[in-house]
């Protein structure tokens, strides 16, 4: 990012004129502004499937401004009050009633936890299918990655502070998944929890981890997701790359336009369509039918009361179920411990696409029967995953499991050979409109 | 592209074709009447008088039924027993430790009940309504009562003076796959104070008051939410003018 090879900002004598040049001065104010917005060139094409990047950075501010107010309310503690109800789970009832504006701060916070799953996901998505994690884009994957990473890590920590019944009981179920671990295992489940069982040490722990430290590892990551995207330039649906042609006289992109106006204005679109479905949700459904805010949450947690079903958020639910599936033990390891293994895998094996992707094209629009037909696979047996981890496993939901988590790795690691087999179409010099 | 719509229709579709029958519960339809402020008020009445005397309903303020269109005085007048302040929560005086020692377990806070016992079966609302009209005398439980919808339940029938006794005859049918299937048919025994019919509606009003102090900003959170969408729709119309307006010249 070239930011000092700008011209500083010369006034025309207005008061604002000369705040700026003042700032200029010390500050790179208008190369920045140039170097993100008015001057970084972004393809024409881009479609319905580019709104989530702005989208998800929409959901991160909600997320912040409203957990804020929420901090100003919630009180991360176990113990019971007078009434024998835990305080952390009186807080959150305290908010929903006696704080002004109490339910819809929280209400926008609990949905924006599924939002920001719905966004990211659709986001990652559009990566897939557009190849828009092959080079030059490794470091924007890899970011991207992390990003989804620590987000997991934030939601699950948030999901223990309101101390329902299911918020505790998740923890638990989580939490103990790395006593799995051989020799350390059993004492590294007690140095996270801070007691034997999930407890007010665990939730207070994960109060900080969830307001100070992990959001400030994904405040870091955006902004390095962010600046290494605009180092390399958007991808775009036909994944040519516009750098390559450009107007001989400017250097500028022949097929880009500049961020801001053209693309702040569509992304306002973007923002506005969102919150119209947001807004639905908030106020005609917040419970999303027991998926954003599950029904047994609603009972304050209870450490001798194990609910007979355990299920996690929607969004967890897939890689739960590739977790569940693993119920062979294998050499020296426990079944858990595979699990566990594969769980992380999973998202790990992410980052890894750039490498495994050989195709010589990066857009669907261009890619063979065998990519698309991959692709197609891989999407349904998420889909299945991600029902069956909220069901209770039986038998046959387990197979079912098993199959649907040998595709989810079958997809990344054959990759490299059904990619390069496959009958790719032309690629045209420019972009397509 | 095609292919992958197909496919993912198709794997909308699989949920169905895995889904495997469970332990099922038949709930009774609760007639909503979270609308009907007389109704609310007929429910809050039953409420202080038979639930709080064990159950509590701390989160909520004896002040905030001034949403269902009563004044302070007549809360403080009608409806506080234990209570000093009107701005008090509805705590109940059973101590919990007791209570546990009676029942076997503390009575649950009744606050938010009406969204915990939500499931795939019913509403929260559905679950409270064919609860308490499914108690039948029972002589092997220590209460003396029973529960078709929640089995062996320490909570006796509170509202018994109400409806009556009902007693459990033992049905024996057949289902589709021929195994002989039990179930239990509750018959009134000894009338109560109301009739049947009567029983179902005040059991409506006081479930609907149990929905209403679940969530008492819900009214107003979806009559802000008719005017926040249609800010949204007015704004939506205007950016997508305003992109439009921008991007003419790109060809």
């Amino acid at each position: 990012m070239a930011t000092t090879n700008y011209e500083k900002h010369k006034s025309d004598g207005t008061m604002a004129g000369n705040a700026l040049e003042w700032v200029d001065a010390r500050f790179p104010m208008t190369s920045m502004w140039r170097a993100h917005l008015s001057e970084y060139y972004a393809p024409k094409n881009f479609n319905f499937w580019y709104y989530f990047g702005s989208l998800a950075l929409l959901v991160l501010v909600i997320q912040i401004v409203t957990g804020i107010f929420l901090v100003m309310n919630y009180k991360p503690d176990a113990s019971l009050n007078a009434a024998g109800v835990p305080v952390a789970f009186a807080s959150v009832e305290y908010i929903m009633r006696d704080v002004p504006w109490g339910w819809l701060i929280r209400y926008m916070h609990s949905t924006g936890a599924s939002a920001f799953f719905i966004v990211v996901y659709l986001h990652m998505f559009r990566g897939l299918i557009y190849g828009s994690y092959r080079k030059p884009r490794e470091l924007v994957w890899i970011f991207g990655v992390l990003i989804f990473l620590v987000l997991m890590a934030e939601a699950f920590m948030g999901y223990l502070l309101p101390w329902g019944q299911m918020s505790y009981w998740g923890a638990q179920v989580i939490v103990n998944l790395f006593s799995a671990i051989p020799v350390i295992g059993p004492d590294l489940s007690v140095w996270i929890r801070g007691d034997f069982v999930v407890s007010d040490a665990t939730l207070n722990r994960f109060f900080a981890f969830h307001v100070i430290a992990v959001p400030l590892v994904l405040l870091g990551l955006v902004v390095a997701h962010i600046l290494a995207l605009h180092e390399v330039g958007s991808n775009n649906p036909d994944g040519v790359e516009i750098k390559k042609n450009k107007d001989p006289k400017t250097g500028i992109p022949l097929d880009g336009i500049p961020f801001h106006p053209y693309y702040t204005v569509k992304d306002i679109v973007g923002v506005v369509g969102f919150l119209i479905v947001f807004s639905i949700i908030v106020f005609f459904a917040p419970e999303g039918g027991g998926y954003f805010l599950e029904y047994n949450n609603f009972i304050p947690a209870d450490p001798l009361k194990t609910p007979p079903h355990i299920a996690p958020v929607w969004y967890f639910t897939p890689y739960y179920s590739i977790l569940r599936a693993n119920t062979v033990n294998f050499f020296w390891l426990d079944a858990k411990l595979w699990g566990v293994i594969f769980m992380g895998l999973g998202v790990v094996i992410l980052a890894f696409l750039p490498w495994l992707d050989r195709s010589p094209v990066k857009s669907i629009r261009y890619r063979g029967p065998l990519f698309k037909g991959a692709l197609a696979i891989f999407v349904v047996s998420f889909f299945i995953l991600g029902y069956l981890g909220i069901l209770p496993p039986t038998p046959g939901r387990t197979l079912v499991a098993q199959i649907c988590t040998i595709i989810y790795f079958a997809f990344f690691l054959l990759m490299p050979i059904y990619t390069k087999i496959d009958r790719c179409k032309p690629v045209p010099d420019r972009v397509t409109h | 592209m095609k292919t992958i719509k197909t496919v993912l229709i198709a794997a909308l579709l699989a949920p169905v074709l895995a889904w495997a029958a469970g332990a099922e519960l038949h709930l009774d339809k609760a007639p909503d009447k979270t609308g009907d402020q007389l109704a609310l008020q007929h429910g809050a009445k039953l409420f202080v008088n038979y639930c709080l005397n064990c159950h509590g309903a701390s989160y909520m303020r004896y002040n905030r039924m001034t949403d269902i269109g009563l004044t302070d005085d007549q809360i403080r007048q009608n409806l506080m027993f234990t209570a000093e302040k009107v701005g008090e929560p509805m705590t109940t005086a059973i101590r919990p430790a007791e209570a546990k020692q009676w029942f076997g377990a503390p009575p649950p806070d009744l606050s938010v009940i009406a969204r915990s016992r939500a499931s795939e079966f019913g509403s929260g609302a559905d679950w409270l309504y064919t609860y308490l009209r499914s108690f039948y005398r029972d002589p092997s439980r220590p209460t003396g009562w029973n529960n078709t919808v929640f089995e062996n339940v320490g909570m006796p029938h509170a509202l018994w003076q109400l409806q009556g006794i009902q007693d459990a005859q033992v049905e024996k049918t057949k289902d589709a796959a021929g195994h002989e299937v039990e179930h239990k048919k509750l018959v009134l025994t000894q009338p109560g104070s109301m009739t049947p019919q009567q029983y179902d509606a005040a059991v409506a009003d006081l479930v609907s008051f149990l929905v209403y102090i679940g969530e008492p900003a819900a009214a107003t959170r979806k009559q802000l939410g008719v005017w926040v969408l249609i800010a949204l729709g007015i704004l939506f119309v205007l950016s997508f003018a305003l992109k439009k307006n921008f991007w003419k010249d790109v060809h």
